[in-house]
This record gives structure tokens, sequence and C-alpha cells, in this order.
């Protein structure tokens, strides 16, 4: 997938470049440069648009007495590129390198086509519409340097996939409700195959996915939601499939494997107060012999609440704001019973991340966070303590 | 208003018990894992190497299975301690005129009860007669242990009973992997066996020969020392999972090696408790003291620290007769089904932050307490159990009190 989206995002920028050369038509050979948004850009209607945001971040965490010492995270630099030709047909990508160039991906390029705003058809790579967070992971939108760990390790945020589907708007009175439902490769093998020896969502977001499913039988994701004018949004979703590989060359090598993945997620205003989290369910389909490291079904959820404790002038900028958040994290990723022993399923985690965050503008913010994690094993030894501070700043640009 | 800038001092207290926010260091003997006093930075490299090797998670993808048991070392010796139930292996085979049969044909002598997806697990043969089932051990102190010399446990060792104690132990003779390479002090019989100390049945010669055929056998991770995957005979004759041959190289498996070697020993607490001193005089007085040797030496070995060092753990690497309660008509080498290898006692007092917060043990879990344990000797240790369930309630817990210290 590296090279593949390296490459467009420089065939995006030679010819955001060549826009700016003199237009010559007709010869094949300058077909690159015969395309629609050059011709808007050269009558002066731009029509891209790029953007993106950056975070960066310190970490000093200990765990048990144990600590890695201080260290610096360049966490992310995404690059959005944002087109209309028309003004119901829109486009959208997002290039994103984590940590440098350790990891990148095209999270998002994918194209709306709008026939009414009850009913717009999309297609590309999508954000899969579970729960929350997943659809809106910017960093710079968070009071929170580490991502919520329901999101990330239950539901695999950031989870782009190869999607068609549609979605729309339905407002009534103050209410307006909102609809998505895609078809997806969906995840794959990785799911019980793989290194952290559990159930584990995100090692089943293979690359492959963007370019052929791995059983040809795709996966269905689907959110609804409600919304109330200043007060807030709920949403329900669920994702669901065959996840392994159980067909190879025609011949049938296993058995067919399902996932299944609920979430609830909501987003309020009370007063000054912001609140918003998210809970997810997994269901999996695990092979009895691979043994009960591997759970059937996990949960997790967060719940984040944000309060504005100063505002005003400071340095020549107006109307900095300043938050006081919290965070509270609960996941058990085996619910379940030993057989051996009839005791509980270890293997869950607890996390509390007091913050602090000072809004420069609604796009830059400094965030502190401190943040506590108890994580249990499989067989439910005394807790694993972590905490350490954090220092950040994420800004959209 | 510069209200804000209480803020500032604030952040400032806070900054300063950050120390208190963090989470403490456990006392170096509340835990067993970590380095040994006396390394060298590059034995610290090795053994780091070693750790993390040992806590590798294997997948389809490096290696795992196709059959296996769990997908990592420090998966089943959890903190470098002992196991839990889930993590038991189950080994077995069968008596045929006087003769054990491991049953290789049929996937033994142990048995794979997990499987890749897509891969189907090992279930018991129902030929197999004798079946054990052992709980992981701690592998703390194991360098020391690895380090005594043979005539060590041939001196210690008295198959005849000619003391007439009641108590014989005897050294398990073994044939060796090829792999093996003796150091100047081991010891082999005639037939070419070499002497076992390591397993519950003493059946592995040395820290080699035990790593190699946990990668095997209990992962299905092969290696530059034995390159074939197990092999689940009720489904295929063909050992293949979708990774290369060997899965590891002889580097790593070495370097695990040097780990367990520099594993420190267990650090005992509360001595000086005269409860503490109490039990560990009646333990002595009781013959425990007898198996459960308090204190071994080692001879010298290539890594300075662990070079003729006195050390305590509470054992004497050598088989004895438990008793037929203890029996499961399962052996391995030259040891006899009820005979089992005494069990260092060091580090017993933190079995429960490694087992799930209870406690399993004998070598299958069976016993949920020490006094269970204690209880369920028989053979060569009926005359000391015995003694044990003649003292007063006190005493026995003033016992308990000196093994929780361990
Ligand atoms: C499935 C669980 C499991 C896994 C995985 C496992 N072990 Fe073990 N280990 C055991 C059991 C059970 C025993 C006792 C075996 C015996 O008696 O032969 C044992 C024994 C040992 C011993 C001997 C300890 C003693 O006191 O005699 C060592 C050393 C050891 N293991 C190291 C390892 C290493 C290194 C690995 C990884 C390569 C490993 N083990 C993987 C369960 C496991
Ligand atoms: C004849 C030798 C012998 C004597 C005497 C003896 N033991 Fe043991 N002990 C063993 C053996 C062998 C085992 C392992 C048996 C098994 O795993 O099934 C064992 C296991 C134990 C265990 C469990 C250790 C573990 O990690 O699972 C404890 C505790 C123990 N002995 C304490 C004692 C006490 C206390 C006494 C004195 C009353 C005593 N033993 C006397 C040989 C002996």
């Amino acid at each position: 997938m590296k090279p593949i989206s390296i490459l467009l995002f420089w065939t995006i920028l030679i010819q955001y470049l060549g826009a700016q050369t003199p237009d010559s038509l007709g010869a094949n050979k300058d077909a690159v440069y015969q395309r629609p948004f050059i011709f808007e850009g050269q009558k002066g209607n731009l029509t891209a648009a790029v953007g993106g945001y950056l975070e960066a971040n310190t970490n000093y965490f200990s765990t048990d007495g144990v600590s890695e010492g201080f260290s610096m995270e360049m966490r992310r630099f995404n690059i959005f590129l944002y087109s209309t030709l028309k003004e119901r047909i829109k486009f959208i990508a997002e290039l994103e390198f984590e940590h440098g160039t350790e990891e990148i991906a095209l999270e998002t390029a994918m194209l709306d086509f709008e026939l009414a705003p009850a009913l717009a058809f999309r297609a590309g790579i999508v954000l899969v519409p579970l729960g929350y967070f997943n659809q809106n992971h910017d960093s710079p939108k968070w009071e929170f340097i580490d991502r919520p760990l329901v999101s990330t390790t239950l539901i695999p945020a950031t989870y782009s996939d190869v999607g068609f589907g549609l979605h729309g708007t339905i407002p009534l009175n103050s209410l307006s409700f909102t609809y998505e439902t895609y078809l997806l490769n969906g995840l794959q093998d990785g799911i019980l195959a793989n290194t952290s020896n559990r159930t584990f969502l995100p090692a089943g977001k293979n690359e492959e996915r963007f370019g052929e499913d791995n059983n040809g039988s795709p996966s269905l994701a689907a959110r609804i939601a409600m919304k109330k004018r200043g007060l807030g949004e709920v949403g329900f979703s669920c994702f669901g499939g065959y996840y392994n590989t159980f067909k190879k060359d025609g011949l049938r090598v296993d058995e067919k494997r399902k996932v299944f993945v609920f979430a609830f997620d909501y987003n309020f205003s009370f007063g000054k107060a912001k609140m918003l989290g998210e809970a997810a369910l997994v269901k999996t389909e695990v092979p009895s012999a691979i043994g009960q490291a591997f759970g059937q079904t996990q949960w997790g959820i967060h719940a984040d609440v944000i309060y504005p404790i100063w505002s005003g002038g400071l340095f020549g900028w107006e109307n900095v704001k300043l938050n006081a958040a919290f965070r509270f994290e609960a996941i058990d990723y085996n619910v379940g019973i030993f057989d051996e022993t009839g005791g509980n399923i270890g293997d869950h985690l607890l996390a509390i991340v007091p913050g602090f965050s000072l809004r420069f503008s609604p796009n830059t913010l400094l965030k502190v966070n401190y943040r506590y994690r108890w994580d249990t094993d499989l067989l439910g030894n005394p807790a694993v303590k972590t905490a350490g501070f954090q220092f950040g700043m994420a800004s959209y640009f | 208003m510069k209200k804000w800038l209480t803020l500032i001092p604030l952040l400032g207290i806070s900054l300063l018990s950050c120390e208190k926010l963090l989470p403490p260091t456990p006392a170096d003997n509340e835990v067993l894992d970590g380095p040994m006093d006396g390394l060298s930075p590059t034995q610290l490299q090795i053994f780091l190497e070693g750790d993390e090797a040992f806590a590798e998670i294997f997948s389809p993808q490096t290696g795992l299975g196709p059959i296996f048991v769990a997908t990592s070392c420090a998966g089943c010796h959890v903190g470098d301690g002992k196991g839990h139930p889930f993590t038991t292996l189950t080994r077995f085979g069968n008596y045929t005129n006087g003769q054990f049969d491991h049953l290789l044909h049929l996937g033994g002598g142990q048995l794979q009860n997990r499987a890749i997806p897509g891969y189907t697990a090992e279930t018991l043969p129902p030929e197999a007669t004798g079946i054990s089932r052992f709980t992981p051990p701690a592998v703390t102190g194991l360098g020391l242990l690895a380090a005594v010399p043979d005539e060590t446990l041939l001196a210690l060792a008295d198959p005849d009973d000619v003391n007439e104690d009641g108590i014989s132990g005897r050294v398990n003779y073994v044939h060796p992997p090829s792999f093996f390479i003796p150091s100047v002090w081991h010891h082999s019989d005639a037939q070419g066996r070499y002497i076992g100390r390591f397993g519950k049945k003493a059946a592995a010669v040395d820290l080699l020969h035990q790593t190699v055929n946990a990668y095997k056998q209990d992962m299905g991770i092969t290696s530059d020392f034995d390159l074939q995957d197990p092999i689940n005979y009720a489904v295929t004759s063909h050992p293949t999972d979708p990774v290369a041959d060997p899965e590891l190289p002889a580097a790593t498996v070495q370097s695990v090696v040097f780990y367990l070697r520099t594993l420190k020993a267990p650090a005992p607490r509360d001595q000086h408790d005269p409860e503490v001193v109490q039990g560990r005089q009646l333990f002595m007085d009781i013959q425990c003291g007898k198996c459960h040797i308090p204190t071994m030496k080692t001879g010298i070995s290539d890594i300075e620290a662990l070079s003729e060092i006195e050390f305590h753990p509470y054992t004497d690497l050598l088989l004895h007769d438990m008793g037929a309660a203890l029996d499961d008509g399962y052996t391995e080498g030259s040891a006899g089904s009820a005979e089992w290898r005494t069990p260092p006692l060091w580090g017993l007092g933190l079995s429960a932050n490694a087992q799930g917060g209870s406690i399993f043990l004998l070598h299958d879990g069976r016993a949920r307490s020490i006094e269970e344990a204690v209880l369920l000797h028989g053979g060569e240790a009926e005359k000391s159990r015995n003694a044990f369930q003649q003292l007063s309630v006190q005493e026995r817990n003033a016992i308990i009190q000196f093994l929780e210290s361990l």
C-alpha cells in the first residue's frame, strides 16, 4: 500500500503543479493536463482545496516503577484533499503519515454523489461508520492526546475500507436523522492470526482489503443517528460479516466465521459541559481449537467530560479557552470463564485520564494529560499499573 | 483577568508530586523477574534479548503451530512465575509389558490441544493410559540449579536407602538430544545417558534441551536445533504450517537460554519474623529438608555471577516416589510413574501473583493451598507428612508462614 499511496500523492501533486503550466489542447502527449480541474482552474474556478492537521506530543510513562524515560512523538501529519466540480459531487481524500514516514496510509479517498439530501451515493475508501470516533478522529477535535482504547482496540479506528453505499439526512422539526450504510470488503484473518494472543480486530485490517476481499463475501456497516439542535447526537451502529479466508482457489479450506460489532455513541452539550463517549460490543466466532485466550465476546466504553474553566485574552490572542477534561475507559477483551477452573477470564483494563486543554482557536490547541491505566492479564493476576504525563499540540491547517 | 496565573502554582505542585503520581516500584523480593546481580553490560544486553524472545507472542504468520498449547513462553511462565491450569501441559503414553510407550505415532508424548485456524487440535487417543498434567513451574534461579555439578546430585542420591531414613532419591538418566554438549562435570551412565534435572520428571538434561523442546512442543516453533513442527497424526503425517523452517534462529534460542540462566533467584521476605524462624526449624525437624534441601552450591561457571555460589532453592533435584495418589501412570526417562523431581520451594510465596490470584500446587496444580500440597505427600515423604499432621495448628501455620516467606 505504501508505494501506491506515495504514487498517488505525487500524481496529485504533479497534476496540481501542472495546472499552472500553459494550456495545450489536443495532443495525446498532454493528456495529463486535459483534466477538468485544470480547465476550471484556468477559468479561475478553484475546485480543489488542500488542508490537513498535525499532532505531536511528549511522553513520560512508568510501568510498575520502570520508565523508558522521556520521549517525543510525532504522531500524525495528515493531508486532506477536497474537491467539488459540481455542486453535488464531492471528493475528499486523506493521506496519513504516522510517526514520520513509519506508516503511510490512504485513510480516505471517496466520492459523494448527492441525488437528494436524503439520498447520496458514496464510493471509494470510506471511513466505516462505526461509533463516533472512527469518522471523527482528527486530533484537533479532542482534548486528549491518546485515542480512546475502545475506539482503537475494539472498533479498530481508524478503520477505512473500500465500500459502496448510501447516506442521507432527514430533518424533522428540530431533529435530524442521519443514516449511512455501506458494503465493504471487511476485516480479515488477523482478528485471530495476530501477535496479541487475543481476539483483536485492529489486526484484521489487512492492507489487501483495498484490493480484494479475502473470502468473496462482503461485510456490511451501518449507522443511524438522531441529532437535536443545540443538544447533541446519539448514534447506533453495527458492522458484520465473514472475516476468515474460508475459500481458496474455489476450495473450501475452513469453516465460515463471522464478526459483529455493535456500537453506541453520544455527544451532548449540557450548559457549558460537553459529554461524549462510545461503547462497543464485539461478537466473534472463534474456532474452539484455538483456545480460550481468544474471546468470543468483548466490550468497552469511554466517557469524556469537558468543561471550560476560563476564557479570555492570552499573549495577544483573543478568546483563548482553557478546558478541564476527564476521560474514563474500560475494556474487557475476553468475557468468559475458564473451562479448566470455572474462574473468570481476565484480559481487561481500566484507565482514567484527567487533563487540561488550552484552545487558542477552535482549530489549534495545547493539551496536558495525566494517564493512569490498570491492565489485568488473561489469568487475572494483579494489574500492571502504568501512569504518566503527556504534553501535546494539535492543529488543523 | 489573569486568573489563569493561579494555575501556574497548581501546575508546579502537580509537577512536584509527579513521582507520587506514578506507580511505585515493587520491592525486589516482591517480584520474580529481573536479572541477577553482577552481570556485565554485555551480559545484560543478551539477557534483555532473551527476555524479549521469552515474551514474544507467536502467530500463524511467525510460525505458531500448526498445533500448539500456548503462544509465548511468558504466557505460561507468567512474570517468570508459575502457570495456571489454563496453560497446563498434558503428557500421555501407555505401559505395555512393563515398557512405557510414548505413543509418538499417535501424537504423544505431549498433547497439543490447540491449533491455528483451519487446523485440527489433538485429542487424547484411546490408547493413552498414563495421562499426566503439568502446571508450568517458575523459571527463576534456574541458572544456579543448572550450574550444580552432577557429583552433588549423585552424592545426595541414595537410591537404595542405605541410610534407612525412608527417603531414597534417584537421578533420572535420559538420552540427551543430539545438540547436547556435555561440560566437564556432566556424568553419563554405561548406556550413554545423562542426568536430567529440569522438568517435573527431571527429563531435560539442560536449559537448552528444555527450551528447544518448549519451542517445539508447547508452541510449534521450529529452530535450528529441531526442524520439524509437531504433527497431529490423527489428521495428517505432514507437519507443515505456512512458515518455512527453522522458524527461529539458534541465536534466539541461545539468548533465551542465557536469559533463563541469569534470571535472579527469588529473594525471600520476612526472614526475621519469629514465626518464620520457628517454621524453618520445624521444616528441618520433620525432615522436609531431606528432599527440599535448603542450600546448594554451584561449580565453576562460564558466567562469573554463577560461579561457586551458595544458594537456597529447597530442592535436591532428585526423583522421589511420592506414593500412589500422585502416580499418574506416566513417566519420562528412567523415572518411575510415581516419581517426581523435588520442586524448588523458593518463590513459593509469590505463586498467587502469577496463577491468577489463587494457587495451584504440585505437578498438576491439584493442591489449592500449601497445606493441601503437604498433605498430598506420600511414598518416601509419608513419614514427613505424618509428622506434619501431628504438629499443632500453630506449628503448621509457622511452617506455612515460612514457606510463604520464600
Ligand atoms: C504451554 C505452556 C508452556 C509454554 C508455552 C512454555 N512452557 Fe516451559 N514449562 C511448562 C511446563 C508445564 C513445564 C514443566 C514441564 C516438564 O515437566 O517437562 C515447563 C518447564 C520449563 C522449564 C523447566 C523448569 C524447571 O524448574 O525444571 C523451563 C526452563 C522452561 N519451561 C522454559 C520455557 C521456555 C524458554 C519457553 C518458551 C520457549 C517455555 N518454557 C514455554 C509450560 C510451558
Ligand atoms: C521425599 C521427598 C520429600 C519430602 C520429605 C517432602 N517433600 Fe515436598 N515435595 C516433594 C516432591 C517430589 C514434590 C512434588 C510432587 C508433585 O509435583 O506431585 C513436593 C512438593 C511440595 C510442595 C508443592 C510445591 C509446588 O511448587 O507445587 C510443597 C509446598 C512441599 N512439597 C512442601 C513440603 C513440606 C512442608 C514437607 C515436609 C512436611 C515436604 N514437602 C516434604 C518431595 C518431598
